[in-house]
């Protein structure tokens, strides 16, 4: 590969000569529109209405969900209430409406709400916690440990290394096996909102359920007065169930309903007052039973506080600025984490300073290698190393995208593979999606491992598992 | 003036290396970063000054989540209203985040890219590392 090639170049001259190589590899500029990130995103996520709404790809039970809320609430609403108008009180519709609208926003935002996923390291990042990881002392023959110690709040709480996102989770961080992300403050993956549920929608989530609660406990109760009622009037319960069977098929989905909405509402309860995920719950991470002090970091100590802290506290933003531009130079050619260089165009127009700049590091990465003259030692150069070398690698490997749907138009859920009905199978799916590192990434995005081992070897390696 | 003089310079500058400062988690999962300063970064910058910026950093990123009766009212409004409210308005921490980048471009402006070195807003980095370009110290005037 001529790219191999160590040579001084002239930053002039590399200028003028890249527009003409980098227009070899891609369309005529007019002819190119300007790509989003949500298009090139590395996870298993879906995007509509061009980035503004994000889903995972296993959608799970979603429309199940939803279609469930809405046969009940309809049929409530069109079979009971009118006798409940006229024999009780006419705000019985109007408090079912308001439960069922809360109930619906709730979902729509827990399912659709970016959990807090956190983008994956730059090749120049992942490079240099890479050399960390192989400096702090690897004279032994085994592997370097991919774990890292930290005290926080005078608690000893270690950092895993994730492979898939190159980086050192930060902590109550965990990988998302099903979404392909790291996500922060991880909870569980539900498969009825057909999204994790993380830092950022835990408070939808939570809120979904508890309104949901109230929601089935509603048309629960106004049912069984209903039927009642009736009964009364009609003498016999037989003649009110002919009269009205909608209420029995709202009665039996009620009835199934309310004992694991409940039992959930009452477990994130819990969860909420003494500051813990599902995750670490399930895990035993801060649980005294190991024989050691141990307790929870992170809690406040006070459960109004814990309280305050999980549901009212600001609400953190989305990390992965989906509806950013790509800069034009790289944007066809690959999916690996070298398209999220400089993001110049997305967050600051201010900042055009900085973006000619940044624009001049992108047309030297594309370039050959670059040799400085002075020879402040070759590490220095190996980022830049890395980084040509990678978009050369990448071209020739370049992965076919993974189709991402543009506009408005939702796609058929897929078949979950990892659906259970209760909510013990919630605990099973959570269990599922945080193995750590020993989840492999599948093949088309496992090539973005490659800039680690560039600067060990020129051929394409990965990096062994530990 | 001055600054776009020293862009200028920039332009014609290779870089010759990335340092990363990394975040801090000793008080917990609160965006914090570390203070330390890098060694790479010994002969081009002043310690104190370094230090100032990312004390300067994560004082607003403290800020930005602080929890108070500001940030709860807030929090309970958008319950009040099934968090629509969030489609309206922009929180606190968004305000903040604005603030923060405008530090950080005048920070560059200012003493940054004189001294070859360029500030990338850890918002870039997924909030992760606050990333400092080195610039070569060809073409720009000596220091």
């Amino acid at each position: 590969m001529k790219n191999c090639e160590y040579q001084q170049i002239d930053p002039r001259a590399l200028r003028t000569s890249n527009t003409r190589t980098s227009t070899t590899f891609k369309l005529p500029k007019n002819s190119q529109r300007l790509r989003r990130k949500w298009e090139v995103f590395p996870g298993k996520n879906r995007f509509y209405c061009d980035g503004r709404i994000m889903l995972a790809r296993q959608c799970g039970v979603l429309p199940l969900t939803i279609g469930l809320i809405f046969i009940t609430t309809g049929l409530f609403f069109t079979f009971d209430c009118p006798f409940l108008v006229h024999h009780l009180t006419v705000f019985i519709p109007v408090i079912g409406g308001v439960l069922f609208v809360f109930v619906i926003f709730t979902l729509l935002q827990t399912s659709f709400t970016d959990p807090g996923i956190l983008p994956r390291a730059l090749p120049d990042e992942a490079a240099d916690i890479e050399r960390q990881i192989d400096n702090s002392g690897s004279s032994t023959y085994r592997p370097p440990p991919r774990t890292k110690e930290i005290l926080i709040n005078d608690q000893v709480v270690k950092l895993k290394y994730c492979f898939s996102c190159k980086m050192f989770r930060p902590p109550r961080t965990s990988h998302c096996s099903l979404c392909d992300n790291c996500v922060e403050r991880f909870d569980h993956h539900c498969p009825w909102v057909g999204n994790c549920v993380g830092k950022r929608n835990y408070r939808f989530f939570y809120a979904f359920i508890v309104s949901l609660s109230f929601l089935t406990s509603f048309i629960f109760g106004c049912v069984i007065t209903h039927l009642t009622l009736r009964s009364q009037d009609e003498n016999g319960i037989i003649q009110a169930i002919q009269d009205s069977p909608a209420s029995v098929v709202e009665l039996v989905i009620c009835f199934f309903s309310i004992w694991s909405i409940l039992g959930l509402s009452g477990f994130h309860t819990y969860l909420v007052a003494a500051n813990l995920t599902t995750n670490e719950d399930i895990k035993g991470s801060w649980s005294s039973k190991r024989g050691e002090e141990s307790g929870n970091p992170y809690t406040y100590n006070n459960i109004f506080t814990n309280c305050c802290v999980v549901l009212c506290g600001p609400m953190p933003p989305s990390l992965i600025d989906r509806r950013g531009f790509l800069p034009p130079d790289d944007a066809p050619q690959t999916v690996t984490s070298d398209t999220e260089l400089p993001p110049f165009m997305s967050k600051n127009d201010a900042n055009m300073c900085t973006q000619g700049t940044k624009e001049l590091l992108e047309s030297m990465a594309h370039s050959t290698v670059i040799q400085s003259t002075c020879v402040p030692g070759t590490p220095k150069t190996a980022p830049v190393t890395q980084e040509s070398l990678l978009r050369t690698v990448s071209i020739t490997v370049s992965p076919p995208n993974r189709p991402h749907s543009t506009g408005c138009s939702g796609r058929q859920a897929r078949r979950p593979i990892d659906v259970s009905c209760s909510q013990k199978g919630n605990k099973r799916a959570a269990l599922h999606t945080h193995k750590p590192m020993l989840h492999v990434p599948s093949p088309p995005y496992s090539h973005g491992r490659s800039p680690l081992t560039l600067s060990d070897a020129p051929d394409m390696g990965f990096i062994p598992l530990n | 003036m001055a600054e776009t003089h020293s862009l200028q310079d920039l332009r014609q500058a290779a870089v010759a290396s990335k340092v990363f400062v990394q975040r801090d988690y000793t008080s917990g999962t609160i965006c914090k970063f570390q203070t330390k300063f890098p060694a790479e970064l010994e002969s081009r910058i002043d310690k104190q000054q370094f230090e100032e910026t990312i004390q300067t950093l994560n004082n607003l990123y403290a800020d930005a989540e602080k929890l108070g009766g500001r940030s709860y009212l807030e929090g309970c409004l958008a319950c009040l209203t099934a968090y629509t409210i969030f489609l309206c308005m922009e929180t606190h921490y968004e305000k903040v985040l604005k603030k923060i980048a405008k530090y950080i471009q005048e920070q560059n402006e200012k003493i940054y890219a004189p001294l070859g070195l360029l500030l990338t807003d850890p918002i870039e980095r997924g909030l992760r590392v606050v990333e400092i370009t080195i610039f070569e110290d060809r073409s720009i005037g000596s220091r």
